[in-house]
């Protein structure tokens, strides 16, 4: 069995802000991590294949730096990993992002299970994961809380719905995309670690994809465009109160009051 | 092919340049400055950069003829037929949006025996109510549930397309827009149209304190998701005009490689989107045993505590209470915020309540830029006497 997991590096501290007086994006403490919610997903992979034979491969995309979580994904267990890394992808809306995604992945040759995180921290969208299973026509079953039952054709997971719980059972090749309540991450292992120091890390770039139509990577093949970024709009309409904690008190009861909720 | 290129005869101070980009994405290397994939296409180098170091070009694209594409679709979420309030909220936006650019309302209504509760949408001022009713669609499963909207689109050619964020309209939209190849903006926290019918899109951005103003300029449909609370509920109207369009599709269109083996129903909570009073702990609360304090004050005012993503990864709170961009989104008449310092995601969930009343020791936190009262002041202080205060009060 093969497995794929998609995964994602972040800001570490997010906090993106833009300079009220020039317009320009500060880049205040920009460390980065791996995507929390993907630890879930390599943590299934990895329990799946602890469980029933499998390979596990990972695939990410972003700058070079990005390598690094595919190292740490080699600690957790993973077998396997790519970065697609090219300049040709920069500026890549959700569309173009799933689209070179689709383009990687078809790299690992036959696969049967795509599993990704619940989403992103820093877009916050999960949309890749169900327009990446469109473009490689497979179906998926998104906010999967719990593994069923692995079998050689199909495999059964329980979706997390609002007002209940649905057991599907869906045939290979599919995508999932999991919930961090799934299951508890493992730290990436020392020994892995030592294990793993050496293992290659290829990158992917356009000239290794079968489409080589530019017009469908980042910016070009991108259909939504940013025009404009702004500061949250403060509101204007506020008071601000600074005094001692017992007048606070005060204000606050006879605000409420005002507001009938004594 | 749209690309930023360098003119390396102009620069004269590299440093200074790699300064520019706010993804750390110039490098200076052999004395030659080059962009490598972390680029995100801000064009910031360009705007701020000395004149003619960056250019960004731009080759003329084809430009789609729009007038072929007309109309407001909204998605009717729904269980078993019990249709989800957002679809309200996107209907009532939807009538505000067309009525900019004279539009037609639309309702997608896909399920099995449903068409009875189709009536119920033209109350609300919908022009035309499109139903798929057949026993394949009894459950959502992706492929079948798709076809459908694929069908609806291909036929009756919506402008905008506008789903709940909903874990079924979390699924289905982006597959739609990756099957049509176009634009899906995700949780939309302010919705417009210009007049060549381009959906002004606005949401947090770049996982920053940043918001951004998306459009999907040249391709249609226009996808965009909301989440539930961000919008108001369509009013009812009193002379509904409308009228309700059943449609079929082949059985062979509704295959799928999902099998719906058991539905088990989830026991009832009340959830936080459905409280009038919220009390929201945030990180200024330094143990998990502190949220007892909270649950008192949010008992005291008939209310429901909840929390922001930290705390919910520190485990101080069940993740169904948490209130943000990755959490719920919640409207209510009132909600207390303590110790919360107001990262956009978590701005973004609750923004909208109508009085919002904010502790903290910091004034410089962003909270103090959406609460109408900003209380400067240490929560540990602050809460125990108010609980004291307000139960003397009952007595």
């Amino acid at each position: 069995m093969n497995i794929i997991v998609c995964i994602k590096q972040v800001p570490g501290t997010s906090e993106v802000e833009v300079d009220q007086e020039t317009g320009v994006l500060k880049r205040e403490g920009i460390d980065s991590k791996m995507n929390p919610y993907d630890l879930f997903a390599i943590e299934t992979a990895i329990k799946i294949k602890e469980e029933n034979s499998a390979k596990v491969s990972v695939i990410s995309m972003g700058p070079p730096q990005a390598a690094e979580i595919i190292r740490e994904a080699y600690m957790m267990g993973v077998d396997e990993g790519a970065l697609i890394s090219d300049r040709v992808f920069g500026g890549a809306d959700v569309l173009a992002t799933s689209y070179t995604i689709s383009q990687g992945v078809q790299k690992f040759g036959q696969y049967d299970l795509i599993i990704c995180g619940k989403q992103t921290t820093d877009g916050d969208t999960a949309q890749v994961g169900p327009e990446l299973a469109e473009f490689l026509k497979i179906p998926h079953i998104a906010n999967v809380k719990k593994i069923v039952e692995v079998k050689e054709h199909s495999i059964i997971v329980d979706m997390d719905m609002p007002h209940a719980v649905q057991t599907v059972e869906v045939n290979y090749p599919c995508l999932i995309t999991v919930e961090k309540d799934i299951n508890q991450p493992r730290l990436p292992s020392f020994k892995r670690k030592m294990a793993t120091k050496n293992q290659a890390i290829p990158i992917y770039s356009f000239n290794d994809f079968i489409d080589q139509n530019e017009n469908n990577y980042g910016i070009n093949g991108s259909p939504t465009r940013v025009i404009r970024i702004f500061s949250p709009e403060a509101n204007n309409d506020r008071e601000m109160w600074k005094d001692t904690p017992g007048v606070l008190v005060d204000r606050l009861v006879n605000k409420l009051k005002e507001l009938k909720y004594v | 092919m749209a690309k930023i290129v360098i003119d390396q005869e102009k620069i004269t101070d590299p440093q200074a340049l790699l300064e520019l980009c706010p993804f750390d994405a110039l490098e200076w290397d052999n004395d030659y400055l080059s962009i490598n994939a972390a680029c995100k296409m801000c064009k910031m180098c360009v705007k701020k950069g000395p004149a003619g170091v960056f250019t960004f070009i731009e080759d003329e694209v084809v430009i789609i003829d729009k007038s072929q594409w007309q109309g407001i679709v909204v998605y009717v979420d729904h269980m078993d037929g019990n249709i989800h309030p957002v679809t309200l909220e996107l209907i009532g936006k939807a009538k505000e949006l067309a009525a900019k650019v004279n539009y037609p309302v639309y309702c997608l209504f896909m399920g099995y025996n449903i068409a009875d509760k189709a009536q119920e949408l033209l109350q609300y001022g919908v022009d035309e109510v499109f139903v798929y009713d057949d026993e394949e669609l009894k459950h959502f499963r992706i492929e079948p549930y798709a076809a459908v909207f694929e069908e609806f689109i291909s036929k009756v050619k919506p402008s905008i397309a506008l789903v709940g964020g909903t874990t079924v309209g979390r699924s289905l939209a982006p597959r739609m827009a990756a099957r049509f190849r176009t634009g899906l903006t995700a949780d939309c926290t302010v919705l417009d149209v210009a007049e060549n019918t381009d959906l002004a899109q606005i949401r947090p951005a770049f996982g920053g304190n940043i918001m951004a103003h998306i459009v999907t300029p040249n391709t249609r449909p226009q996808f965009a998701t909301v989440r539930y609370k961000v919008f108001s509920p369509a009013e009812k109207t009193s002379s509904p005009t409308g009228k309700v369009t059943v449609c079929t599709i082949p059985k062979a269109s509704l295959v799928s490689q999902i099998r719906v083996l058991q539905v088990k129903p989830k026991e009832k909570v009340k959830s936080i989107e459905d409280a009038e009073v919220i009390v929201v702990a945030g990180g200024g609360i330094k143990s998990s045993k502190d949220m007892e304090m909270l649950q008192v004050l949010a008992d005291k005012l008939g209310g429901m505590v909840a929390t922001t993503r930290p705390l919910i990864e520190a485990g101080f709170a069940d993740p169904r209470l948490q209130i943000g961009l990755s959490g719920r989104t919640v409207k209510p008449k009132l909600i207390i915020t303590c110790g919360v310092s107001g990262a956009v995601q978590f701005v973004a969930g609750m923004d909208s309540s109508e009085n919002i009343i904010a502790i903290n020791t910091d004034e410089n936190a962003p909270i103090f830029n959406v609460a109408h009262y900003g209380i400067i002041g240490d929560l540990y202080k602050i809460v125990p006497d108010l609980i004291e205060r307000l139960s003397s009060n009952h007595e």
